[in-house]
């Protein structure tokens, strides 16, 4: 067959055939990308896993296991109940979003540790200057001069340490008490003993309250989703497909309506549950507006990551800061973005923290927070050795120790067994870290 | 000496000439009165023992370093190649030894990494992943599978390969190589000088330094000697052996009357 084939070329191409030949010897690929098939697909994400570069997916499963043990343990079987689970992705919103905010130190392979107290400045920020009774500016000003702090903040300590070449362990951890410092000041401004609420009636103030506990209306919940997954999936199907036409890297059709598909139903479970009524007296149903909020974080800073010249930079700074400086990138410029980026997402973080308290209190624990932020980007996947992150990895992270949190929480442990079993989880993320860090080498060198 | 030599080559003008060219660090002299032909067309092995100054003479080239005195002429014009940017906007790229690759981006990326193009602000994937997958198939660089497989899978030849043709892809006219097998087995060796075999084939300068005197032989057409910062010999890669090249690398010269096979 083979023989009748070679037959079939004229000379010149099977010269050249013969003499690709023994060079592909050589070629001891790692089977994920070349796969074109389904079947071949999922044998390569398969050889992905056993060299420790699987994705989100084992989290997702962990994640199940959690709420499966908590469900099975809590008292009533409350865990999976609706007005449970929109609680725990309530709780788990502010980790999310600073595990986000962590992500962009974390892939430059740097590490920010003052993200909790310059949020917690913001957020204060925000909510004295909406307080009806002082300055009575409105929400969305109040907003925009927080996150403005934040970015000035990010600024200085990014300009620290690449102009200056501190390091970034020092100059956070700096940050992080001047912070504290800053956050106490700015609370005991006005008349309001250090503790500016946001939960009173006047109408411009609840509007932050609201980002938290607000919901969307039922209906406009089932349209908004619909919307945003056939937006996403007909993207996600547009381009696949395109690749496949032009002969460019792609999965098969069929991965790509899985993925379509299990956006979907992702989609659909989450409206169904939030769409139950989760009120003890009354209703109270609907997406609560902190979702979009926070899926409006991952989708803006996933495309800042993956498809623009920034972001690549960024990446490849984390991977080789040798190699970008060849290239002609100015490494300076793209540090000292990302740690403003990195403030100003924490801003964020501490802004839906306050709307989850109802206000801004001394009792804003900056450092467990910022131990938090960094447990989750690494249990969601981001390596704490640079270069490799997404995103996606804070909120998946972030998911999984609200979950912990919240589980911990409803059988009435006591704050000391949180921390221990958190830690635990840490351990275990990071051990799979540099665990997949030490195979994917040893992988590379075996095929040299 | 050694520009008697190499005239009988130059049937044309060589598409890189230096001449006089001295570069000194302090009190150390470091190159002294280099002439260097590099020809289109050929590679050109520059070898010399440690510290002999391959490295110093290959960073002027590059412009990584200014040299004190001494002319450079590209295609027969004078011209001054102040930085790196100077020299790739002749036409001159420069493979280093630890390649300069990110390790966690795929093949495309790597390529393009520093003059990404894009659409409306946004990455063009396709278009360069097109681009890179023609240059890697133009230099028949077919063992790599996927182009977007990370670098970090990558064998050291097929990373050899990424760097080249990442220096290829910018119409690039002279590609330095900096030891480029010396990491290599034996298997990738090969892979490596067939690239060179190539580049040289498509009328590219190619420049190699190396250590290695096989693989030196099996791929240059032309050998240049350096020792102790001096251009002791350049000739056609027919007229040396094995021991005459060594001898020139250690003592400078040639003690045998009458020279190598010539």
């Amino acid at each position: 067959m083979a023989r009748a084939h070679k037959q079939g070329l004229s000379d010149a191409e099977a010269a050249a055939d013969l003499t690709a030949a023994p060079e592909a010897i050589a070629a001891e690929l790692p089977p994920a990308l070349a796969a074109q098939t389904l079947g071949e697909y999922v044998r390569a994400w398969g050889s992905r896993i056993r060299s420790g570069d699987s994705g989100v997916l084992p989290v997702i499963v962990g994640l199940v296991v959690i709420a499966l043990v908590f469900q099975a343990i809590s008292p009533g079987h409350l865990y999976l109940s609706p007005g449970n689970l929109v609680n725990l992705f309530q709780q788990s919103a502010v980790f999310m979003v600073l595990a986000m905010a962590e992500g962009f130190a974390l892939i430059l392979g740097e590490i920010d540790l003052s993200v909790g107290y310059i949020g917690a400045c913001g957020a204060a920020i925000t909510v004295q200057l909406v307080q009806p009774v002082t300055t009575k500016w409105p929400w969305w000003a109040a907003i925009i001069a927080g996150l403005l702090f934040c970015a000035i903040f990010g600024t200085i300590q990014g300009t620290l340490i690449t102009r200056l070449r501190l390091p970034s362990f020092i100059v956070t951890l700096a940050g992080f008490l001047i912070g504290n410092g800053l956050m106490l000041i700015i609370l005991l401004l006005g008349p309001f003993s250090g503790f500016p609420s946001i939960s009173g009636i006047d109408e411009n103030q609840h509007v932050l309250y609201n980002l938290m506990w607000a919901a969307i209306d039922p209906t406009l919940s089932w349209i908004g989703a619909g919307v945003l997954v056939a937006a996403f999936g007909a993207w996600i199907w547009l381009s696949d497909s395109r690749r496949r036409r032009s002969g460019l890297v792609a999965p098969p059709p069929s991965l790509t309506l899985i993925k379509v598909g299990l956006i979907a139903v992702a989609a659909l479970v989450v409206v169904a549950i939030c769409n139950i009524n989760r009120a003890n007296l009354g209703t109270l149903e609907g997406v609560p507006w902190v979702i979009p909020i926070v899926l409006g974080v991952l989708g803006a800073w996933t495309i800042l990551l993956t498809r623009t010249k920034y972001g690549r930079y960024v990446y490849a700074i984390g991977g080789n800061p040798e190699a970008a400086r060849r290239a002609g990138i100015n490494l300076g410029v793209i540090r000292t973005v990302a740690f403003a980026l990195c403030s100003v997402t924490a801003g964020i973080g501490l802004l839906l923290y306050a709307s989850y308290t109802g206000a801004m209190s001394s009792s804003v624990n900056g450092g467990s927070l910022v131990l938090y932020a960094v447990a989750s980007a690494v249990i969601g996947g981001t390596s704490l050795f640079g270069g490799r992150g997404k995103p996606l990895h804070g909120v998946i992270g972030g998911l999984v120790i609200g979950a912990i949190y919240n589980g911990m929480y409803l059988q009435g442990l006591a704050v000391q067994y949180q921390f221990i079993v958190t830690g635990l989880v840490l351990i275990a993320a990071v051990t799979i870290d540099s665990l997949s860090r030490r195979g994917s080498l040893s992988g590379s060198v075996g095929r040299i | 000496m050694t520009a008697a030599v190499a005239e009988p080559l130059a049937t044309d003008e060589p598409l890189l000439k230096v001449r006089e060219l001295d570069k000194h660090f302090g009190p150390v002299q470091a190159l002294y009165h280099v002439d260097l032909d590099i020809p289109s067309g050929q590679v050109t092995a520059l070898v010399g023992d440690n510290g002999a100054g391959k490295t110093v003479l290959t960073k002027c080239l590059a412009g990584i370093y200014v040299p004190d005195h001494g002319q450079t002429y590209w295609e027969g014009h004078p011209v001054h190649v102040r930085s790196a940017r100077d020299a790739s906007r002749l036409g001159i790229e420069t493979v280093y030894q630890d390649l300069a690759l990110a390790d966690n981006l795929d093949i495309v990326q790597n390529m393009f990494l520093g003059r990404e193009r894009t659409t409306n602000g946004l990455l063009d994937e396709d278009g360069m992943e097109r681009a890179a997958k023609e240059t890697l198939a133009g230099l028949r660089v077919t063992t790599v599978r996927s182009i977007r497989q990370p670098v970090a899978s990558l064998s050291g030849g097929q990373r050899q390969s990424v760097a080249v043709a990442k220096a290829v892809m910018w119409n690039s006219k002279l590609v330095i190589m900096d030891e480029p097998t010396a990491a290599l087995g034996v298997v990738q060796t090969k892979m490596v000088l067939d690239l060179i075999r190539r580049l040289r084939d498509r009328g590219l300068a190619v420049m190699v330094i190396s250590h290695n005197l096989n693989d030196v032989f099996e791929v240059a057409d032309r050998i240049a000697v350096i020792y102790l910062g001096r251009l002791v010999v350049q000739d056609k890669a027919s007229v040396f052996d094995r021991q005459s090249v060594v001898e020139y690398m250690t003592t400078g010269g040639l003690s045998r009357t009458g020279g190598a096979r010539a």
